[in-house]
C-alpha cells in the first residue's frame, strides 16, 4: 500500500502514509496555513516538490490543480463554507458536478454521503436552517463525496461548542477507522490529541513529529475506496518561501 | 465536466442568483428592457414601412412607366424645366398611335372633387380622368359592373366607375351600377364599382376615388389641361430598353430634333423604390444607432451589477474553486448569469414592444417579424455576454486562497 510523504520545510521532509490521522499544530505565523494550502493544492510551492499519490503537483497549472482538488482533496473549514443558497443535498453534490457525474448518479452518491454523516432527514435544509454541528456534517459529507485521498480539515471545531465539537471529532475517528486519511490543522491540544500523529510547526520548521496511540489500523480494514492500488508516495519539499 | 453540463449548471446557479436578488435584478434589467423595446420598435417601424410600401407598389407593378412633364428625381435646375410644354390629351393620343402594340397605355389626369348623391356628399374624392386600359396599368379590379369603354372615352360620355368607399357610403344596401352621382352638378352614370384596395403606405385611402373618361375630365372637370401617360410594357427583363423605347416614342410625339433635350420625364416606380429604400436605409441605420445607444447603456448597467455580484460572492467563488471548479466553469457561470439577466430583459422588452405594436397597428404600418424577435433576443444575449465578460474574467482568475479568506 502506498504511503503519503510530506518532505517538510527547510531541511526536513514529511511523509504522510495513506490511512494516517495527522494533526498539524502551531502558533500563528508558524506556516501551518501555508502548509495546509500546499497540501490542499490551493497553492503551489515556489520551490521544492510536492508529490501526491506519485504525481508531481508543484508545477501544475490552475486547471490541473482544480481537477486534483476535486478528485484527491476533501476540505472541511472552520466556517463550514457551504453555499448559503443551496440545500444540503445540493452542497454535497457540488464536487460531483465538477467531476462531471450525471445528475441521477450524483444524487444517489450524495444521498449516501449524507446518510454516512447521519443527515438523511436534513437533505433539503439550507445551511441557515441547520445547526453548526449539522452544517459541519454537511461539509464533511461534501468533502468525502468524491472519495478523496485526503480529508483536510482546518480548525473543524473552531466555530462549534464543545459538545458538537466532540461529535465532529467522533465522526472523524469513525472516518479514520473506515480507512480515510485525515489531516487536521488545529491549535487546540485537545483536538490534536484525537489524532494518531501530531506534527508541530514553529517558524516554518517542523518542531516535533510524534506518534501516539494505535497509529496503524489493520490494512484489511482500510477499505477506503478512493485509494487506488497504484498510488505512490506523497512528498512535499517546500522551499524557504514557507518559512 | 462537459460543456453542456456546465451550461446547465450555470443556468441553475444564475437563476438562483437572479431570484435571490429580485429587486436588484429587475432594476438592472430595466436598462436592457428599455434598450430592447426601442430597438425592436424601431426595427418594426422600418419593416412595417417597407412592407406597406412594397405592398402598395407591387399592387401597381414595377413595369409601368409614367411619361410626365417632369421627372420625379430630376437633377436639372428648376429654371431649366419649368417652362416645359404641357403634355396635352392630343400628345397622349398621338403617343398611343405610335406606341409598341405590346404595350398597354392609358392617359390619366387627377384632381380632387366633391361627389354628390341626393343630399349626401363625399368631399376630397380623388377624381381620375382616364382611358379604357386603366384597370391594366393601375391594376384595378372591379367588384361590380365594368370599366369605362373605348367608345365612352372617345365620346367623353358622362359615365363613371366608383371606388368601394363611395359605393358603401352612397349605396349601402343595393347595387350602385346604373345609378347616378353628381360631380360639379353634372350627372354621371355609374357603370362599375372597384374592389376594395386599402391604403397606400397604410395612410392614403385609395378607395375614396372616382374614374371618368379623361376626355370629359380635361374638357369639363379640370382647370388644368395636362395629363400623364401610363405605359405598362409588360416585361421586367428589359426594363431599361423599354424605357428608351418609351422615350423614343415620346420624342417623336414632341417632334424633338436629335440634339434637343427631352422636354418630359419618363418615371418608373423602380426608381421610386430605389429612392425609398435609400431613405429608409438611412433612417433605419441612424435610428438603430440611436436606439442601440440605450441598449449600450443598459449593458453598462449589467456590467456594473455583475462586478458587484462577483465581489459579493468572492467567498462562494473560493469555495467552488476549492472543491474543483475550473476557471472556465467560473467564467461560464458568471457569463451565463449576465446573459440570463439580459435575456430576461429582452423577453420583457419584446413583450412590451409587441403590445405597443399591437396597439398602434390600426393606424400605423408596423409589424414584428420572427426575424426581429430573433435578432432582439440574440442581441440581448450578446449584450449580456459582452457586459459580463470582464466581471466573469475577474471571478475566474481569483486565487482560491485569497477568495476563501474574503469575509
Amino acid at each position: 500500500m502506498g504511503g503519503e510523504v510530506v518532505h517538510a520545510l527547510r531541511q526536513l521532509s514529511l511523509e504522510i502514509q495513506r490511512g494516517e490521522y495527522v494533526a498539524i499544530m502551531g502558533p500563528s505565523g508558524s506556516g501551518k496555513s501555508t502548509l495546509m494550502n500546499l497540501i490542499g493544492c490551493l497553492d503551489t510551492p515556489s520551490s521544492g516538490q510536492y508529490e501526491l499519490n506519485g504525481v508531481q503537483v508543484g508545477d501544475m497549472d490552475d486547471n490541473q490543480l482544480a481537477a486534483i482538488r476535486n478528485k484527491e482533496i476533501g476540505f472541511v473549514f472552520q466556517t463550514f463554507n457551504l453555499l448559503a443558497r443551496s440545500d444540503a443535498l445540493r452542497n454535497v453534490e457540488l464536487p460531483l458536478v465538477y467531476a462531471g457525474i450525471p445528475s441521477e448518479e450524483r444524487r444517489q452518491i450524495a444521498l449516501k454521503a449524507l446518510d454516512n454523516v447521519g443527515l438523511t432527514d436534513r437533505i433539503h435544509h439550507k445551511p441557515n436552517e441547520l445547526s453548526g454541528g449539522q452544517r459541519q456534517r454537511v461539509a464533511v459529507a461534501r468533502a468525502l463525496v468524491n472519495q478523496p485521498s485526503i480529508l483536510l480539515a482546518d480548525e473543524p471545531t473552531g466555530n462549534l461548542d464543545s459538545k458538537t465539537g466532540s461529535e465532529i471529532m467522533g465522526l472523524f475517528e469513525q472516518l479514520f477507522r473506515q480507512g480515510n486519511t485525515l489531516i487536521v490543522v488545529t491549535h487546540e491540544e485537545e483536538i490534536a490529541r484525537m489524532a494518531r500523529r501530531i506534527i508541530r510547526l514553529r517558524d516554518g520548521l517542523v518542531a516535533s513529529d510524534e506518534r501516539i496511540g494505535d497509529s496503524k489500523i489493520p490494512e484489511q480494514t482500510a477499505g477506503h475506496p478512493g485509494t487506488s492500488p497504484a498510488a505512490g508516495p506523497r512528498s512535499l519539499t517546500p522551499g524557504s518561501s514557507l518559512a | 465536466m462537459n460543456f453542456l453540463m456546465e451550461i446547465r449548471e450555470g443556468l441553475d446557479i444564475s437563476w438562483d442568483a437572479i431570484r435571490s436578488n429580485k429587486m436588484r435584478s429587475v432594476l438592472t434589467t430595466l436598462g436592457i428592457i428599455i434598450g430592447i423595446v426601442t430597438v425592436t420598435l424601431m426595427g418594426a417601424a422600418i419593416r412595417g414601412l417597407n412592407t406597406a410600401f412594397s405592398n402598395s407598389i407591387s399592387a401597381v407593378g414595377t413595369d409601368v412607366f409614367y411619361v410626365q412633364k417632369f421627372s420625379w428625381f430630376s437633377e436639372d435646375p428648376w429654371w431649366k424645366v419649368r417652362n416645359r410644354r404641357e403634355i396635352y390629351l392630343a400628345d397622349g393620343q398621338s403617343f398611343m398611335r405610335n406606341a409598341n402594340p405590346a404595350w398597354v397605355t392609358s392617359l390619366e389626369s387627377v384632381g380632387i372633387a366633391t361627389v354628390k348623391r341626393g343630399d349626401n356628399a363625399a368631399t376630397g374624392v380623388v377624381l381620375v380622368g382616364t382611358t379604357e386600359e386603366e384597370p391594366v396599368t393601375s391594376s384595378l379590379n372591379l367588384s361590380e359592373g365594368r370599366f369605362l369603354t373605348a367608345a365612352e372615352v372617345d365620346g367623353s360620355r358622362p359615365v363613371c366607375v366608383i371606388g368601394s368607399d363611395l359605393s358603401t357610403n352612397f349605396f349601402p344596401f343595393g347595387s350602385a351600377v346604373g345609378k347616378t352621382v353628381r360631380i360639379n352638378d353634372a350627372n354621371f352614370e355609374i357603370v362599375g364599382v372597384l374592389e376594395r384596395r386599402g391604403k397606400f403606405l397604410g395612410l392614403e385611402n385609395l378607395d375614396n376615388s372616382i374614374y371618368v373618361p379623361v376626355t370629359r375630365f380635361v374638357r369639363r372637370l379640370s382647370f388644368f389641361p395636362g395629363i400623364r401617360i401610363a405605359v405598362k410594357v409588360g416585361s421586367l427583363s428589359k426594363i431599361e430598353d423599354s424605357k428608351e423605347e418609351v422615350r423614343g416614342v415620346m420624342r417623336k410625339v414632341r417632334r424633338l430634333a436629335p440634339g434637343d433635350e427631352d422636354d418630359f420625364g419618363v418615371n418608373s416606380l423602380e426608381k421610386l423604390i430605389e429612392k425609398f429604400q435609400q431613405l429608409s436605409g438611412i433612417i433605419g441605420s441612424v435610428g438603430l444607432f440611436i436606439t442601440g445607444l440605450s441598449l449600450f447603456v443598459g449593458g453598462i448597467g449589467i456590467m456594473n451589477i455583475m462586478f458587484v455580484s462577483v465581489a459579493e460572492r468572492t467567498r462562494e467563488i473560493g469555495i467552488r474553486k476549492a472543491i474543483g471548479a475550473r476557471r472556465r466553469t467560473i467564467l461560464l457561470q458568471f457569463l451565463i448569469e449576465a446573459a440570463t439577466l439580459c435575456l430576461v430583459g429582452g423577453l420583457i422588452g419584446l413583450a412590451i414592444a409587441w403590445t405597443a405594436i399591437f396597439a398602434v397597428r390600426t393606424f400605423l404600418p408596423a409589424s414584428l417579424s420572427p426575424v426581429i424577435v430573433a435578432v432582439s433576443l440574440v442581441t440581448s444575449i450578446l449584450t449580456g455576454l459582452a457586459a459580463g465578460f470582464f466581471p466573469a474574467w475577474r471571478a475566474a482568475r481569483m486565487d482560491p486562497v485569497d477568495a476563501l479568506r474574503n469575509e
